[in-house]
């Protein structure tokens, strides 16, 4: 069994509003294994968005409010922290791309400053700093003729830093944000994006909305963070930039060995890109597995709808199958199992209790009366 | 696809051009164009589907707004039902738009949050004398039962309806004056998967039902493959693919279509494919590229596709056109 650094257990969240309690979330459980790539699918309002939000407490307040469970990261319990800890864990051990690049980025301050503001608020740069001025130094000596005293004095000067990397001295403001920039350069050319030394000059407005989402993409990834939320990270962006940040994503996972949470509608994009998914349906995850599996064989009732609603490219189908009805208000939402009052397969059982979310096959888990649990 | 013959055009669009000026100085001169479409020609059959699919600012949208001279055509030919609409007058434009109808992508703009859902399907009724009073009433509600809505829904407010419903009464007061033909643009953009297979459905059936013609303008090709007989794919204003449905899936003679083809994400982990992944961006439609618009993305191009631009000619197939100097072959 792979290490879990991530567990979510009965996580509720409401929010409060005139109108009533609205239950967005009503206990999730959820774990998140290091290095994979986990998918949370579903339509509007069925909770994916709050449950990355509630992962770095960043749900409203009020209205909305965690109400109940425990995410625990890295074996402590994120609900219990303080806002102080909070603010050190985001942005550097766990990150979150969001939909929209042009809302999230901040239109007055260049890209570079952006991003090695990132850097310098959660990385000690002492180090880098003194990386930096070694690197400047040994441009400076290919230049310098061979020949020439000053040639030998940065030579020793090289050696007298090198000697100081493992201790460095505390470095001071205009080496740090020059350290800052050159990390900055660096995680712009992770994420691919040409001529990254002018990038980080320009401000956000000039870039397009693929150059944006690779600069959010490179701000989450600059402190190296264990689990990285992307929620929908290519909502907004069209089908041929979105395969160019899809292969990105894959590629960086290679490289960086983070977790990543992928929160999206689409099911293409969770076929191409997720070890595993889980389908939400109104504030509920209803079946998790391995992506594989959950294609080839669905179990909820609601999974199987919405595979067979999606018009599909590599096959024909005449008619699409419909889920009748639409999805339930969470303010007054349907008793027993939230689906039933759409599900063709209803029993008596199903609006009088919640079907707890059991594992069917191995790893592979639904929340549905249909299935027996599997005997173990 | 469908038993009789389709051969007379409802729509023919010729040479249409939209460039949209961008004023700047204390006097508001045009110092510049937005070329949104720039030469485009396809036509419509009686009784088909026509899918116009494209990314963001290809001038997709444009395109379907100018057919109904909601935004007016810089240059070009719109031919409906056999006549050029292009210079009619506003009066005798309404009376066509009675035959020409357009749903639009976002189904909370499209409604007036003021109007009763009896005023907003009624409306198009009342301006082209169709039916009044009673009549009326009974119009609304048939209109309303054929797209599966009650006669309790006539009286509500835009805001009581859901984004797939709101898109229903969209299809109705569409559908209100007994049109040939409807553009829709994006219609199932804003909605949900399971909803959005409730609404393609619908359309699938009416279209069969009212024997209506429809331009379907979306960026979603999966979409487009389910509701078109033809597709014709845009890029920077112009269309450089154009061909049916089962051609045009079979083999893609652009590399433009080609790499579209292999952007969208298919849901289905056990189907795998090759993939080449374009690189860069959309050019602006400001300063399209010289030669063929594609040629700095492409990633076969050759010299001779900076220069000049190819034609949308046909190749292999009759019907079947690209506009490529090496359609065919293969990225």
């Amino acid at each position: 069994m792979p290490e879990a650094i991530l567990k979510i257990r009965g996580l509720k969240t409401y929010f409060y509003t005139y109108a009533g309690i609205v239950r967005a979330l009503e206990g999730i459980d959820l774990d998140i294994y290091k290095g994979e790539t986990i998918g949370l699918v579903g339509e509007t309002g069925c909770g994916k968005s709050v449950t990355s939000l509630s992962i770095m407490r960043l749900v409203p307040d009020p209205p909305g409010r965690i109400v109940g469970g425990e995410i625990i990261f890295k074996g402590e319990d994120l609900l219990k922290k303080s806002e102080d800890e909070m603010q050190s864990i985001r942005g550097s051990q766990i990150t979150m791309v969001f939909q929209d690049p042009m809302t999230f980025v901040n239109p007055v301050l260049t890209v570079g400053d952006q991003v090695s503001e990132v850097i310098t608020l959660h990385q000690d740069l002492a180090r880098e700093a003194v990386e930096t001025k070694i690197d400047e130094i040994q441009d400076k000596i290919v230049q310098i003729d061979p020949s020439s005293p000053d040639r030998q004095r940065l030579m020793e000067r090289v050696k007298e830093l090198e000697a100081m990397r493992e201790h460095p001295p505390k470095a001071s403001r205009g080496e740090i944000k020059k350290a800052a920039l050159h990390r900055t350069i660096d995680v712009l050319k992770l994420v691919q994006l040409p001529d990254p030394e002018k990038v980080v000059k320009q401000y956000p407005h000039e870039l397009s909305g693929g150059m944006r989402q690779r600069v959010i993409i490179a701000m989450a990834l600059s402190c190296n963070p264990d689990l990285l939320i992307a929620d929908e990270p290519t909502t907004s962006l069209d089908v041929t930039i979105q395969a160019q940040i899809l292969a990105l994503l894959s590629e960086l996972k290679k490289k960086i060995g983070a977790s990543i949470l992928i929160i999206t509608h689409d099911m293409g994009i969770v076929a191409e890109t997720c070890d595993r998914v889980g389908v939400m349906y109104a504030g509920n995850i209803v079946e998790i597995s391995e992506t594989k599996a959950l294609f080839k064989k669905p179990l909820h009732p609601y999974t199987q709808g919405l595979l067979r609603a999606i018009p599909k490219l590599h096959e024909d189908i005449k008619n699409l199958e419909i889920i009748p009805g639409s999805v339930p208000n969470l303010i007054h939402p349907p008793s027993g199992c939230r689906f039933h009052p759409r599900c063709p397969f209803r029993m008596d059982i199903c609006d009088k209790e919640f079907p707890p979310l059991l594992e069917v096959d191995p790893g592979h888990s639904v929340a549905c009366y249909l299935y027996p649990e599997k005997k173990r | 696809m469908k038993e009789t013959p389709l051969t007379e055009n409802i729509l023919e669009v010729k040479s249409l051009k939209k460039h949209f000026p961008i004023r700047g100085g204390v006097l508001g001169r045009a110092v510049d164009y937005v070329y949104a479409v720039d030469g485009v020609d396809f036509s419509v059959k009686t009784g088909e589907t026509v899918g116009l699919v494209g990314e963001s600012g290809c001038g997709k949208t444009t395109v379907g707004r100018c057919i109904l001279r909601l935004t007016e055509p810089t240059d070009g030919d719109i031919m409906f039902e056999g006549r050029n609409i292009v210079d009619l007058k506003p009066s005798e434009m309404i009376k066509v738009r009675a035959k020409m109808q357009i749903v639009f992508q976002d189904p909370y703009a499209s409604l007036n949050p003021r109007w009763t859902i009896k005023d907003i399907v009624g409306e198009p009724l009342l301006l082209n004398k169709i039916a009044k009073g009673e009549t009326l009433r009974r119009r609304v509600l048939d209109l309303l039962t054929l797209v599966g809505l009650s006669e309790d829904h006539m009286n509500r407010f835009p805001h009581e309806f859901s984004g797939g419903q709101r898109q229903r009464i969209g299809v109705a007061r569409a559908l209100a004056s007994t049109p040939d033909l409807i553009v829709l643009d994006e219609p199932t953009s804003s909605l949900d998967v399971s909803v959005q297979a409730q609404t393609l459905n619908l359309l699938k059936t009416l279209q069969a039902n009212l024997k209506l013609t429809y331009l379907f303008i979306s960026h979603n090709l999966s979409v487009i493959k389910h509701m078109s007989d033809r597709i014709a794919v845009m890029y920077l204003g112009k269309i450089v693919e154009l061909g049916s449905r089962d051609e045009l899936f079979e083999k893609q003679l652009h590399p433009y279509t080609q790499a579209l083809f292999m952007a969208i994400p298919i849901p289905d982990p056990a189907y795998h494919r090759r993939r080449v992944v374009l690189k860069g961006d959309v050019p602006s439609p400001v300063n399209p590229p010289s030669g063929c618009r594609f040629h700095p993305r492409c990633p076969i191009a050759i010299e001779k596709c900076s220069k000049v631009e190819p034609e949308l000619i046909e190749h292999d197939s009759p019907g079947h056109v690209a506009a490529c100097h090496l359609a065919g072959q293969q990225i």
